[in-house]
């Protein structure tokens, strides 16, 4: 074993290792903003792990769209509706966590199952190493052109509605139940100091 | 150039992606804050990813058309992320709170 093979296994394993206790806490972490920064972290080792993978182009990506929007993106809901409140208990919830807890790890075993007994193609065709920036780019302007195309629409598509879904614009009562869904009404009797000073 | 993909198995990759998925899914299950959901969302996201990355580095070290597909995932996952935060402040408006068991307007 030389040295730059050691050092790729000791690399994997430290990402494998942060990507997996991150995750974990993301899940079962009490407070949400630790979940939120460590989630940040995941995302990095990912990155981390496609560079191992002699994908430097999409680990760029991964922390460019990951960790600089999409995580910055959950912050900010974070603070918008960040709100100690007391969950109610709920029956039955403690069996429900181990009842699911048992179906992943079953679909877990399954799927660690088909990585071990299926033979796959190994070794494949050469890496083509540093390459794979320009690569990308010849896939995307011909072959993939149509969904690179689609996936500009897409995002418009998305920046509109999220624009048109979360602004504050609601009709005045709600349709099903009949109360006032005023949304100025109902902040004003919430906080009346902050929406006055707003309004002034 | 020759770049060998070192000591490291195909069968690493597709396990702990497996096990990011897994952990996902139970998160996606089992949180009750609205927020946590779409956290899961994003890591199950991830291990999808790594897997095509592990593929298309592994098996189609030529073409590596997963990295391309990998760029799209993560196209529509910002996509996605908007409008879930989107749809999630609308419903915080209207609910005044996180908890996915007060979200049953459609429910029934």
């Amino acid at each position: 074993m030389n040295i730059a093979n050691s050092t790729e296994l000791i690399c994997f394993i430290i990402l494998g290792t942060i990507v997996i206790v991150g995750a974990l806490g993301v899940v079962f972490l009490n407070n949400i903003v630790y979940s939120a920064f460590l989630l940040g972290g995941v995302f990095m080792s990912v990155a981390g792990l496609y560079l191992l993978l002699n994908a430097s182009f999409v680990a760029a990506a991964q922390i460019l769209v990951y960790v600089g929007a999409v995580n910055v993106l959950i912050l900010f809901a974070i603070m918008l509706v960040n709100k100690r409140e007391e969950l109610k208990p709920i029956k039955g919830l403690q069996l429900r966590r181990i009842l699911s807890g048992l179906v992943c790890s079953g679909l877990l075993i399954l799927l660690i199952r088909v990585d071990l007994t299926t033979t796959w193609n190994l070794p494949g065709p050469n890496a083509i190493g540093e390459l794979s920036t320009e690569r990308i780019g010849e896939h995307l302007f011909t072959d993939y052109l149509l969904p690179f195309e689609l996936a500009s629409v897409l995002l418009l598509m998305a920046m509109i509605g999220a624009i048109v879904l979360a602004r504050r614009d609601v009709l005045v009562s709600d349709i099903g139940t009949g109360e006032s869904a005023d949304q100025i009404l109902i902040e004003k009797k919430k906080t009346p100091i902050l929406i006055d000073k707003i309004s002034q | 150039m020759e770049t060998t993909t070192g000591l490291i198995p195909l069968q690493a990759y597709l396990i702990l992606a497996s096990i990011l998925f897994c952990i996902g899914v139970w998160g996606l299950i089992n949180s009750r804050n609205a927020v946590r959901v779409l956290m899961s969302i994003e890591l199950m996201l991830n291990s999808v990813n790594i897997n095509l990355m592990a593929f298309s580095s592994y098996l189609d070290g030529d073409l590596i058309r997963g990295q391309v597909f990998t760029v799209f995932v993560i196209t529509v996952a910002a996509a996605e992320a908007a409008v879930g935060l989107a749809i999630l402040l609308s419903l915080y408006r209207n609910r005044v709170t996180v908890d996915m068991e007060s979200f049953n307007l459609l429910k029934w």
